[in-house]
């Protein structure tokens, strides 16, 4: 039987996941724009998992304006990369470094 | 029922009103030949909105179920943030003509930014808090990469996506657990819930997590890594916005959730505060000493003056989140101040960031470099300016809820801080001799600058202008 637990498992999982991929990535900026969305999803499985074992539709309809929000801010997100990549011609991490920090 | 509700959002739903009327016109109206235009209107709206917001009927009122509440707190911090950002819009203009970034866009997006600053600081609930975050966040991000053919820009747009995107995930599972382990989003539940039930282990965690997301927002240490390189490669107008409202707006935010949804937890938050406030002090004033480039030391001075604000916080008291909206209203007038200065820093039509070209300034500018003395002096917190006041305000409330260790430490730090505020007025008053600046004043930097001197100079003469009567009243309403 899979229970309210296993779900929290795989969210918690996809989290971490998300979170290293932003951190130890050392390739490319589209990856980090992934690993944002692996978070955001993850954080809708666990909505939509205590909103089921509390059978109470809050969570979901929190699950839909996160979605919402995840698909506005990977637009602006993919814009303004495609801006920095006309001024540096180059989306790798390690050449976001125009400024120290 | 419904009409009640939008009643007591009317501010919130005229602003965006405002912004999307202004997006269409500006696209039919011939794209930026209306920029400025939109700009002044923009201006006007923003001031207007804060006056009526100022002046609307006392007491708190609650809209749509809990999701929104329109309390004296809200009410103290919208103007706050409103007059910041008209100020700051307004003097944004001679800026954005002169170095060619007059897009009709710029006061829409702040436009925007205010609607998701007003509906934070009015959040009931994690609904309704996120959604207005990530309004305001959103429409950021696009400012900060303003000046689309500048590598730096684009740069800092980048940065602080990514750094804001991770904040907002770690905010939102924070808020899954909180909603899991309450079952409800309102802050008024969860606070309810707490009451009944104690703190859980997973509602701790999911504390954390929220605590942490927030302080992403608030530019607090350790989680303040994007600040400088936002600050330093944003337009200058836009670093200036940066450095007023979304600051006010984060503050009253942190304050909110704390209190409203976690008011019966406050020994399990305290910690986390006093860590981060100890933090982002002693941060703010020992990295900003070796920075030469003066957006980049606001930014530190940034981080350093929200670990003050943060005190405030972590004191949990009335008198501590008083001592956080009256220590924001100033840093919000120093700031306006100051990059009404910096807006101007150039040379022979170039902007120029580098502090060194303040060597001598007295000589070539005397009024001027005066004022901006005055405000070093206020941020540096020395009596009788404003600033030292803002910080004894915190520190005497740290000290009444029994945080005294805190109080001292933030001392320390407000010392190491005088350093690099002292450091200009040296610069300009015993600098070496190079290269002065040639920028000119337009009338309405002068204005601003003069009138924040002059503010921060003799408010405490006058009981500050009634804002700290007015704080404290707006403190009390987040306490019953």
């Amino acid at each position: 039987m899979i229970g309210l637990a296993h779900y929290l498992i795989v969210a918690a999982l996809l989290f971490v996941t998300g979170i290293f991929g932003i951190f130890l990535n050392r390739k490319n900026i589209i990856v980090i724009l992934m690993s944002i969305e692996l978070m955001l999803l993850a954080v809708n499985i666990n909505m939509v998992a205590f909103s089921v074992h509390q059978g109470d539709l809050v969570g979901q309809v929190f699950t839909l304006f996160i979605l919402t929000v995840a698909a506005a801010e990977a637009a602006i997100g993919l814009a303004i990369l495609v801006c920095f990549f006309r001024n540096r011609g180059t989306i790798q991490v390690e050449d976001v470094n125009v400024m120290k920090g | 029922m419904l009409s009640e509700n939008l009643t007591i959002v009317l501010p919130e739903l005229l602003l965006a009103g405002f912004a999307m009327i202004a997006l269409i016109f500006g696209v039919f109206a011939g794209k930026d030949k209306q920029a400025e235009f939109i700009l002044f209107a923009t201006v006007a709206v923003l001031a207007i909105l804060a006056l009526v917001v100022g002046t609307r009927s006392e007491g708190t009122h609650i809209a749509f179920n809990g999701a929104f509440v329109d309390d004296g707190f809200a009410r103290f911090t919208k103007v706050t943030l409103l007059l910041g950002a008209s100020i700051m819009l307004l003097l944004s203009r001679e800026y954005l003509k002169r170095y060619d970034l007059m897009k009709f866009e710029f006061p829409v997006l702040i436009a925007l930014a205010c609607v998701g600053m007003m509906m934070m600081v009015s959040a009931g609930d994690l609904m309704s808090l996120y959604m207005g975050l990530e309004l305001q966040s959103l429409a950021l991000y696009v400012v900060a990469a303003f000046r689309r053919d500048s590598l730096r820009s684009t740069e800092a747009g980048l940065k602080y996506f990514v750094l804001g995107a991770l904040s907002s995930g770690l905010l939102l599972y924070g808020a899954s657990l909180v909603y899991g382990y309450t079952g409800t989003t309102v802050f008024a539940g969860i606070s309810a819930i707490i009451v009944d039930e104690g703190i859980s282990m997973g509602l701790l965690i999911g504390l954390v997590f929220l605590t942490t997301g927030l302080a992403f927002k608030i530019s607090a240490a350790p989680f303040h890594m994007w600040t400088p390189d936002v600050y330093e490669g944003s337009p200058t107008p836009v670093t200036a916005f940066f450095a007023t409202a979304p600051k006010v707006a984060a503050a009253g935010m942190f304050a909110r959730v704390l209190l409203d949804g976690f008011g019966a937890a406050v020994a399990d938050w305290q910690q986390i505060l006093t860590f981060l406030a100890i933090f982002s002090m002693f941060l703010g004033s020992i990295a900003a000493i070796g920075q030469t480039n003066i957006k980049r030391l606001m930014a530190y001075s940034s981080i350093g003056h929200m670990g003050f604000a943060l005190i405030g916080l972590a004191a949990g008291t009335q008198a501590g989140v008083a001592s956080l909206l009256i220590y924001m209203a100033i840093y919000v007038v120093m700031n306006v101040g100051t990059f009404a200065f910096i807006l101007n820093m150039e040379r022979d039509g170039r902007p120029i960031t580098d502090i060194g070209a303040l060597n001598q300034y007295s000589t070539v500018a005397p009024g001027r470099a005066f004022a901006l003395a005055i405000l070093m002096f206020s941020m540096a917190g020395i009596p009788p300016m404003l600033g030292f006041f803002s910080k004894y305000y915190v520190f005497a409330a740290a000290v009444d809820a029994g945080m005294i260790p805190l109080a001292i430490l933030g001392v320390v730090a407000s010392v190491i801080s005088a350093f690099y505020y002292l450091r200009i007025v040296k610069l300009m008053y015993f600098g070496e001799d190079i290269d002065p600046l040639t920028g000119r004043m337009p009338l309405a930097h002068g204005i601003a600058l003069t009138a924040s001197a002059v503010v921060l100079l003799l408010g405490s003469f006058v009981q500050m202008f009634g804002v700290e009567t007015l704080a404290v009243q707006a403190a009390a309403s987040l306490f019953n």
